[in-house]
C-alpha cells in the first residue's frame, strides 16, 4: 500500500538525480527500496527506541549489579546491618548505624539551613525581581550548582573549617553551650562543617526548582489579588500556598543530592564512626566511608559490605528522587494546560 | 478612613516591606558562597598557575614546583572514553524522546532520565567498579570512562531531546511535504538546526563530568606517573585535587587551588556560551 502511494509521482514527474536532467522514477534504487520504502525509517526509529530503552534499563541493571556484589553481606546480617554501629572489617563484623546518622542528621541539618534561604530567594527571582537582573542573578544560582563538589570541599577545608574552629563554633559553644547540640570541643571538622557545605551545595536546586514552580503558576492569580489591594507579600502567599506540593518536590530533590554529596562532605566532616548530638564533633557519612575506604577494601565481605551501603544509597536516593519528580511534573502540568 | 483602618494599612505595608528584604537578604546569602570561593579560587589559583602546571610531572614528596601534565591528559582521556560510550548513547536516546518520545515508553524514559541524573556519583563509581574492575581484577581509565558514561548520558539525553523540540514543527513538516524520509529529515535538517545546543549542552555535560571526583576514585584510581593506557589506572585533576588537599604541603595546596581554578574556569566559559547559544534559539522563535 506504501509503495503505491510512492510511486504515484514516480510516473508523473519523479525527482532529479544524476545530471539533475534527466527524470529518475522513484523507489528504482532497490529492490528492497521498492518492497519496502520505509525501511529508513523502520531502522531508525527502532534504533533510537532501542537506546531508549537502554537508557531506561540502565536504573534496572545498576541495581541488580548493586545487589548481586553484596549478597555476602545481605544474607549475613539482614537488617541489623542498618541497625547495629560496630564497622570491623579485620573481624568481618559491618553495622552501617554511624554512617546512616551522619548521613541522615548532615542532610537534614543542611536542609534546615537551606530551605528558608531558598525559597527567599525563588520568591525573588518570581515574584520581586527586575526583568534585566533576572537573566545574570539565575546565571549564578546555576553556576553554584556547577561547580564541581571537590571544589567546595577545597574552600570547605582551608576557608570554612578555619573559620568554624575559631569563630563560630566557640561563640555558639559560649551562648548556647547548655544546648548538646554545641559540646565539646570546636575541631572545625564535623557534622557542623558538613551540614553548612552541604546547604551551599542544595541551595541552587532546591532556588532553581522551586522559581520554575513559582513561575509556573498563572499570572491571573497574582493580577486577581493585586486587583482585590493586595500587597505584594500577600500576593506572593496566596502564590506560596498554591506551590505547597511543588516546593515539597524541590525540597525532596535537594534532600536526595544532600544525601549523596561525596566529596565535599568527606573533606569536611572528619570521619569518625560517631554517633553524638553534639554538632562540633566528627563525623562519618554513607557516601563517604564509600569514598574513603573502598579502594582499600581487601575482603570479600569488606567489598560487599561497601557495596551494601551504596546500594542503600541508590534505593533511597531513587525513591526520593522518583517522587519528588512526579510531584513537580504533576504540579507544572496542572498549570500548564490551560 | 478611621485610624483604626490606618494602622492596619500601615501593619500590612509593614510586612510587605519586611518579606521584602527577607528575600533580598536571602540573594545575598546566597551569592556570597559564590563569590567568596571564585575570590578564593582566583586568587589562590592565579598565583599558583604557570606553564609547569601544564607542561610539568608531579615532583616527589618534598620537592617543590612541578605540574599536573599527566593528570590533565588523564582527565582527557577519561572524558574521552565517557563521551566515546555516553554521546551515542545519549544522543540517539535523546532523539527518540524528541520526534517519536510522545507515548507511555517516552515518558517513562524522560522520568528514567531524571531519575537517573539524581544517582549520587559514587553510587555510579560503585557500578562501574562491580562491571568493570571487578571482572578485570584490577583498576582502569576504562572502568572510569565507563562510570562518566554513566553519569553523562541523562543529561546528554536530555538536552539533546530539548534542543530539538525547540526547532519548529514546521520545519519537519517542510520536510516531510518535500517526500524527504522522516529520518532523513531529523538527522538532515532537525538535527543540524539544533546543532549549536545540542554541541554546547554536550560541552558543558562533559566539563561537568570532568569535574567528578567520586566515580573516579576506585575506578581509575589515580596515577602519579605518565600512562595512556585505558587498561591502568590513570591520573586526573580531580583525584589530584583530593590528594593535594589532603597533604601537609604547601606546595601540594597551592596546585590544588590551580587545578580548581582551571575546572571552575572551564565550566563558567561553558555555561555561559550554553545561556548565550540558547537564548539566541528562543529569540529566534
Amino acid at each position: 500500500m506504501d509503495s503505491r502511494l510512492v510511486q504515484a509521482p514516480s510516473v508523473s514527474t519523479g525527482t532529479l538525480q544524476g545530471d539533475g536532467m534527466t527524470p529518475v522514477p522513484f523507489g528504482a534504487k532497490s529492490a528492497i527500496g521498492r518492497l519496502m520504502p520505509n525501511i529508513g525509517d523502520f531502522v531508525f526509529k527502532n534504533l533510537t527506541r532501542l537506546f531508549a530503552i537502554m537508557v531506561f534499563s540502565l536504573v534496572f541493571l545498576m541495581a541488580f549489579e548493586m545487589y548481586r556484589g553484596s549478597r555476602l553481606t545481605i544474607d549475613k546480617f539482614g537488617w541489623s546491618f542498618l541497625t547495629t554501629s560496630t564497622w570491623d572489617p579485620v573481624q568481618g563484623v559491618f553495622g552501617a548505624l554511624p554512617f546512616i546518622w551522619g548521613t541522615v542528621v548532615s542532610s537534614l541539618l543542611a536542609l534546615a539551613i537551606a530551605l528558608p534561604l531558598s525559597l527567599g530567594v525563588a520568591v525573588f527571582l518570581s515574584e520581586l525581581v527586575p526583568r534585566w537582573l533576572e537573566g545574570p542573578l539565575s546565571f549564578m544560582i546555576e553556576l553554584l550548582a556547577a561547580i564541581p563538589s571537590i571544589v567546595y570541599g577545597l574552600w570547605g577545608v582551608f576557608v570554612m573549617v578555619p573559620w568554624l574552629r575559631i569563630t563560630v563554633e566557640p561563640f555558639l559553644a559560649k551562648r548556647f553551650g547548655y544546648l548538646p547540640f554545641f559540646t565539646g570541643a570546636p575541631y572545625g571538622f564535623g557534622m557542623l562543617a558538613a551540614g553548612l557545605i552541604l546547604a551551599v551545595m542544595v541551595l541552587p536546586i532546591i532556588t532553581s526548582i522551586s522559581r520554575d514552580i513559582l513561575k509556573a503558576i498563572p499570572n491571573l492569580q497574582r493580577e486577581a489579588a493585586f486587583a482585590l489591594g493586595a500587597t505584594r507579600w500577600e500576593v506572593t502567599k496566596i502564590i506560596l500556598q498554591g506551590a505547597k506540593s511543588g516546593i515539597l518536590g524541590a525540597t525532596l530533590l535537594g534532600l536526595g543530592r544532600a544525601i549523596g554529596e561525596t566529596m565535599a562532605v568527606t573533606m569536611v566532616i572528619g570521619n569518625r564512626s560517631d554517633i553524638s548530638a553534639s554538632l562540633f564533633n566528627p563525623a562519618y557519612s554513607m557516601a563517604s566511608v564509600l569514598a574513603n575506604e573502598f579502594a582499600e577494601a581487601t575482603t570479600d565481605m569488606y567489598t560487599n559490605a561497601l557495596i551494601e551501603v551504596a546500594l542503600l544509597l541508590f534505593g533511597v536516593t531513587i525513591v526520593l528522587n522518583g517522587l519528588a519528580r512526579m510531584i513537580v511534573w504533576g504540579m507544572t502540568r496542572k498549570y500548564k494546560t490551560p | 478612613m478611621t485610624p483604626d483602618r490606618d494602622a492596619n494599612y500601615y501593619w500590612r505595608k509593614g510586612k510587605n516591606w519586611a518579606a521584602t528584604s527577607f528575600s533580598l537578604a536571602c540573594v545575598a546569602l546566597a551569592l556570597l558562597p559564590l563569590f567568596l570561593i571564585f575570590i578564593y579560587a582566583l586568587m589562590q589559583g592565579i598565583s599558583a598557575l604557570n606553564l609547569d602546571f601544564f607542561l610539568q610531572m608531579p615532583k616527589p614528596v618534598g620537592e617543590e614546583g612541578g605540574g599536573m601534565a599527566n593528570a590533565i591528559v588523564g582527565t582527557g582521556i577519561l572524558i574521552g572514553l565517557g563521551a566515546l560510550i555516553g554521546l551515542p548513547v545519549g544522543i540517539l536516546a535523546g532523539i527518540y524522546l524528541a520526534e517519536f518520545g510522545n507515548n507511555p515508553l517516552g515518558v517513562a524514559v524522560r522520568f528514567m532520565c531524571d531519575v537517573l541524573s539524581g544517582i549520587p556519583s559514587i553510587v555510579v563509581g560503585v557500578v562501574a567498579y562491580v562491571l568493570v574492575v571487578l571482572p578485570m581484577k584490577h583498576f582502569s581509565a576504562l572502568a572510569g570512562g565507563v562510570a562518566l558514561a554513566i553519569l553523562m548520558v541523562p543529561t546528554i539525553s536530555r538536552t539533546t531531546e530539548e534542543m530539538m523540540r525547540l526547532v519548529p514543527q514546521s520545519y519537519r513538516e517542510a520536510g516531510l511535504a518535500l517526500g524527504i524520509p522522516q529520518w532523513k529529515t531529523t538527522l538532515r535538517i532537525v538535527l543540524p538546526t539544533a546543532l549549536k545546543g545540542i554541541t554546547t549542552g554536550i560541552l558543558l555535560a562533559l566539563a561537568r563530568a570532568a569535574g567528578e571526583t567520586a566515580p573516579l576514585l576506585f575506578t581509575a584510581l589515580g596515577n602519579r606517573f605518565w600512562s595512556t593506557s585505558i587498561m591502568n589506572p590513570i591520573g586526573s585533576l580531580t583525584v589530584f585535587i583530593f590528594d593535594y588537599a589532603k597533604a601537609p604541603f604547601e606546595d601540594w595546596n597551592r596546585q590544588a587551588w590551580a587545578a580548581s581554578f582551571v575546572l571552575i574556569f572551564l565550566i563558567f566559559v561553558l555555561s555561559l556560551t550554553f545561556r548565550l547559544v540558547t537564548r539566541q534559539r528562543y529569540d529566534h522563535n
